[in-house]
């Protein structure tokens, strides 16, 4: 379909960006990778005012170790987070989880900013970010992952912040991303990512409530010794997912536990 | 002198080169110098009463040329939209069809407003502007509740939403059989409906030239001919005075045999404005409008002998035809009458009931009917077999047409023109390693994971088709097909054929059959087709494999015209007898004397001359019209293998191997990319694909790429192929249609397999598509 018109700037830097968007008002929007923004702009249910392109800018896509941190750019793509040793050797579960988002297409054109700030409740990074405390960085602020992500499609953003970095902390402990879904290109209907760190486990699920969960009661069950079968079971407690064409709410929130059980166990390398 | 034979070689696709490189031609790369461009308001409501549209706004924006509803077009169209008899020769209610609705909306997707502009972006936000005022009604979605008294109506004036109550064959034909019978299955089964989603949407460019009155439309149709016929009348304009150009078509699977309200709409803009008018339809508007496929359920009984002879078959088969009869719509029924499947019966009673929906309508979708006949008695064959403990392979061969019987007339007198069942059963039995399998199996289960095999043992009729049984089904066209080839003075040739490939081949195919024929070289014969202004007088398209089985064979015989005229120059040119004359290996020459010859070139050449015989026109070219006596029999065997995840209820298919028939072969790569593509469509609705309607309001749910859910070369599991040929006896080429028969096959065999691995479970039957929420419900209720 044919998009509503709109006005488009492209900027070369960040506060250039940062100043189109105060130019253009609250109807403006960043344009990252597209993949996200153009189909709703196609179906007209979103219609900005204006585009304010941030392609140009180069220095917003980098990945910097920096000590005990991971710095990954805005406008880093998914392709080039999945190829990357250094994510490999430092955060393998974020190399792993930019493989699997979408097809080709979309891993050449989507970035991590354009996810976290999209905030789609299928998004895989904000899980990520949400259960390793990872922060989020604008052109005026850092912003933790926890305080971040609002509600669907909603974030701590205002209308003339752009985001410039996402921060995560290096672990390359058993890991693993659980993600269930019927074609290989598709959002997940549930995910589940695992990450061991400093001795204790991180759990985290995508795409049953409005933002990422942190199973904490899953956390806690394995920090007191329980199998992963049972800590599993936990990973439902509080969820009340909503339905839709692929999943009841039921079916997503059994989903959760079997996965949840699968990701611990495939973590450290059990089928 | 070496003869390559090209019929039967691996021949790589002519098309394929031009398509792949982005040097296609479809009707959306085509603009006429001073388009206009057109958009279309469509109901957001399934039902509804239009009570106003304001295009005061629309009217003043940018670049807006005119603003029409259907008053506008009121005296430029007349009658209905055409509702062929097709396999149903009475109807109750044929609801009347304007292209454009004034008064009611009947399905989320019906036209109310026109708008034109100096480019497309105008257009369409235009469209965004003009205001309808919509007084809601109920929306009628479910078949059985339709059919109750005192339901709401699809159509307010209409008498109820029967489209039409039609039996075949009564109850009676089928009670000495049910009493007979040591068991009795009785299932209800489900075809969940269907988008065509073609790789390139439906476009059309029309240009009236006022001053000749002549209308040209460029359009993605499988049926050009048809449409220049419906479109004509539809204006007012002779046949002659409309050429409609069907350019290269990404695909149709059905979809794009119909004619639509835009196919009239657009012509009818382009002599208000006087303007060429262009419109390409979205991704987005192609899922709701675009005729969807299947949509239907039957209720079956079966009866069978203890020892799993099967003795009879009752069926009502229950159609959601939407909201308007698709102009083939009735050809759904088909099934009723292939239900037998490739098996012997004492008695079939069937009965077709089609119901008036708030959906859009449906009409042929790959197969037809086919599909829908091959899966239910599939599926009731393996309830038996169930029922009776018996292994599905043993209830098949029991009851199989064996080969002795062909010609077969089966229950409903079509005649069944050849076939060898078990030898495509041996063949996929070996092929896919049953025994092993079995004992696999057996192992799993015994380890709590569910591995299940499917058959398919699938038969079908295709090739439509002789004038008898065509003629009265379309109301009056027989569905036979036309060829015309032309030999230049250089002796390349052109053949023209009625039937229009949308991702068939025929650029490919035909050529091989005709340059075998001619012995010329295969670069010299060049295929033209989509095009009224060109070749026969009349084409019929192509749908229902029909191609090469009844447009192959009129090519073959236009080409065997011309061998004829040839060889009278030929003999006069070598001073012989033409009884004398043989053609062979793209040279005439005297009987005997293979050096007194005149090669096909040169008798080409020679033919636009002077020295001719008595009573000879100049030119080398012939006509022909093919009425085939009979349709043609494909069938085979499919398995699948599937393994259901305990936890998941995701449902993997680990394997898939397909033996058919499809008689004698032009070219086996096109073949099996046939039977490929055919099975990942019907692998697409046994798993992922369904067309959701909201069941309260009739809005869609499922109207974009992400939640339409068609599958991906990733979630096809590699296809094993083999093949047995028996060739048809129906034409001199020996061969069948293929086109459709993966997709006639395939969603049983995977059904099946699904079915046989939960049946520990004491599941019995899955109903498409079986998701893994669906398939996982099922096992936690069967756990309990
Ligand atoms: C077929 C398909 C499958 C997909 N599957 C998945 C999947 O499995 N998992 C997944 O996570 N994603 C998936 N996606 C989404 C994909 O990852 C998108 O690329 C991503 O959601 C958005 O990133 P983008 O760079 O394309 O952003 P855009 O589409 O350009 O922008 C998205 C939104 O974020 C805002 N934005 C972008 N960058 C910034 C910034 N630096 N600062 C502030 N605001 C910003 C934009 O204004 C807009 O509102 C899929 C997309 C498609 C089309």
């Amino acid at each position: 379909m044919i998009p509503a018109a709109f006005e488009y700037a492209r900027a070369s830097s960040v506060e250039e960006a940062s100043k189109l968007l105060s130019k253009f008002g609250e109807d403006a929007k960043v344009l990252a990778g597209g993949h996200s923004l153009i189909p709703l702009m196609r179906l007209r249910l979103a219609q900005p005012a204006a585009l304010v392109d941030i392609n140009g800018i180069k220095e917003l896509d980098h990945i910097k170790e920096d000590g005990q941190k991971l710095r990954i750019g805005a406008l880093t793509r998914h392709v080039t987070i999945h190829n990357s040793p250094v994510v490999k050797e430092k955060l393998p579960l974020l190399a792993e989880i930019a493989s699997e988002v979408g097809d080709n297409q979309v891993r050449n054109m989507g970035t991590m900013g354009g996810v976290i700030a999209h905030a789609d409740a299928a998004g895989d990074y904000p899980t990520l970010a949400l259960i390793l405390d990872a922060e989020i960085v604008t052109n005026k602020r850092t912003i933790p992952a926890r305080d971040f992500f609002k509600d669907l499609f909603t974030t701590a953003l205002g209308p003339d912040e752009v985001v410039t970095e996402v921060v995560f902390p290096v672990a390359n402990g058993p890991h693993k991303y659980v993600k269930f879904r019927r074609r290989l290109f598709d959002w997940a209907i549930v995910g589940v990512a695992a990450q061991k760190m400093n001795g204790g486990w991180r759990i985290g699920l995508t795409n049953v409530g409005p933002t990422p969960v942190r199973a904490k009661a899953v956390e806690e069950a394995l920090h007191q010794g329980a199998k992963p079968e049972e800590a599993a079971q936990h990973a439902s407690d509080g969820l009340d997912p909503a339905g839709d064409l692929r999943a009841s709410p039921e079916y997503k929130k059994h989903l959760a536990r079997v996965l949840t059980k699968r990701a611990i166990n495939q973590a450290e390398g059990r089928q | 002198m070496a003869v390559t034979q090209l019929v039967g070689s691996k021949i790589h696709r002519r098309e394929d080169p031009r398509l792949i490189t982005g040097h296609g031609h479809y009707v959306d790369d085509f603009t006429r110098q001073g388009t206009a461009f057109a958009a279309f308001v469509r109901s957001p409501y399934a039902h509804a009463r239009v009570k106003s549209i304001d295009i005061t706004d629309a009217s003043k924006a940018p670049g807006v040329v005119g603003v029409y509803t259907a008053r506008d077009f009121k005296g430029l169209l007349a009658g209905t939209h055409p509702a062929a008899p097709a396999f149903v020769a009475e109807k109750k209610y044929v609801p009347e069809r304007f292209p454009i609705a004034e008064k009611e909306v009947t399905y989320q997707g019906e036209i109310v407003a026109a708008v034109l502009a100096e480019n497309k972006s105008q257009a369409a936000d235009a469209a965004n502007m003009i205001q309808v005022d919509y007084e809601d009604l109920p929306a009628v979605m479910d078949l059985e509740k339709a059919l109750e008294k005192g339901s709401p109506k699809a159509h307010l004036d209409g008498p109820d939403n029967v489209c039409w109550d039609f039996t075949y064959t009564g109850p009676e034909i089928t009670e000495a059989a049910f009493k007979e019978a040591d068991v009795v299955v009785t299932q209800r089964v489900l075809q969940n409906r269907l988008a065509p989603v073609p790789m390139e949407p439906r476009g059309v460019i029309a240009d009236y030239e006022g001053f000749d009155q002549k209308l040209t439309i460029w359009m993605s149709s499988q049926n050009p001919h048809f449409i220049r016929l419906f479109v004509s009348g539809a204006l007012g304009l002779k046949e002659s005075q409309v050429r409609v150009i069907s350019p290269d078509v990404g695909g149709g699977f059905g979809s794009k045999i119909s004619p639509y309200p835009e196919d009239y709409l657009v012509p009818a803009l382009s002599k208000i404005s006087e303007r060429p008018v262009k419109w390409t339809e979205t991704r987005s508007e192609s899922i709701q409008n675009a005729t969807h496929g299947r949509g239907q359920f039957y209720d079956c009984e079966v009866a069978a002998k203890k020892d799993g002879t099967l003795l009879g078959m009752r069926v009502v088969q229950y159609v959601d035809v939407g909201a308007y009869h698709g102009t083939f719509g009735a050809f759904q029924p088909v099934a009723c009458l292939m239900a037998g499947g490739a098996y012997k019966w004492k008695g079939i009673s069937a009965r077709t009931i089609g119901v008036l929906t708030n959906r859009v309508p449906t009409d042929p979708y790959r197969g037809a009917g086919r599909p829908e006949a091959t899966h239910l008695v599939e599926r009731m064959v393996d309830l038996v077999a169930l029922e009776l403990k018996m292994d599905p392979v043993e209830i098949r061969r029991k009851n199989f047409i064996q080969p002795k019987d062909f010609p077969f007339t089966q229950n409903f007198g079509l005649v069944v023109d050849s076939g060898d069942y078990d030898k495509a059963l041996d063949k996929a039995l070996d092929l896919v390693g049953y025994k092993d399998l079995v004992k696999k199996q057996a192992e799993l289960r015994k380890q709590g994971r569910y591995m299940g095999i499917g058959f398919s043992t699938w038969i079908e009729l295709c090739g439509f088709g002789p004038s008898a049984a065509t003629a009265p089904a379309t109301g009056g066209i027989a569905l036979v097909e036309s060829a015309q080839v032309r030999v230049t003075p250089t002796g390349s040739v052109i053949v023209y054929t009625g039937t229009h490939s949308h991702g068939q081949g025929h650029e490919t195919t035909f050529p091989q059959i005709v340059a075998d024929q001619l012995g010329v070289p295969y670069e010299s014969v060049e295929l033209r087709h989509g095009d009224t202004a060109e070749g026969t007088a009349f084409g019929y398209g192509t749908y229902g494999s029909r191609s090469l089985a009844v447009g192959g064979v009129a090519i073959s015989r236009a080409t065997g015209k011309v061998i004829d005229k040839g060889k009278k120059l030929a003999a006069h040119m070598l001073e012989a007898a033409e009884e004398d004359v043989v053609f062979e290996h793209g040279s005439f020459h005297v009987k005997g004397s293979p050096d007194k010859a005149k090669a096909f070139g040169e008798v080409a050449f020679a033919s636009y001359g002077m020295n001719l015989p008595e009573g000879m026109e100049q030119g080398l070219e012939a006509v022909a019209y093919f009425d085939p006596p009979n349709l043609v029999w494909p069938f085979g065997t499919h398995i699948a293998v599937v393994e259901i995840d305990a936890e998941t209820g995701s449902p993997l298919l680990t394997k898939y191997v397909a033996v058919d028939d499809c008689g004698n072969i032009i070219n086996p790569m096109i073949v099996d990319g046939q039977i490929h593509g055919g099975i990942v469509q019907a692998i697409a609705q046994a798993l992922y694909e369904e067309v959701v309607y909201d069941d309260e309001t009739g809005q869609l749910r499922t109207g974009t790429m992400i939640d339409y859910m068609l599958p991906s070369a990733n979630e096809i599991p590699p296809i094993l192929l083999d093949k047995t040929i028996t060739p048809s006896p129906t034409n001199e080429l020996g061969v069948k249609g293929i086109g459709e028969a993966g997709t006639i096959a395939a969603s049983a065999a995977v059904i099946n397999a699904i079915c046989d691995a939960l049946s520990p479970l004491g599941i019995k039957h899955v109903d498409m598509p079986a998701t893994p929420d669906k398939l996982w419900k099922m096992m936690k209720e069967a756990g309990k």
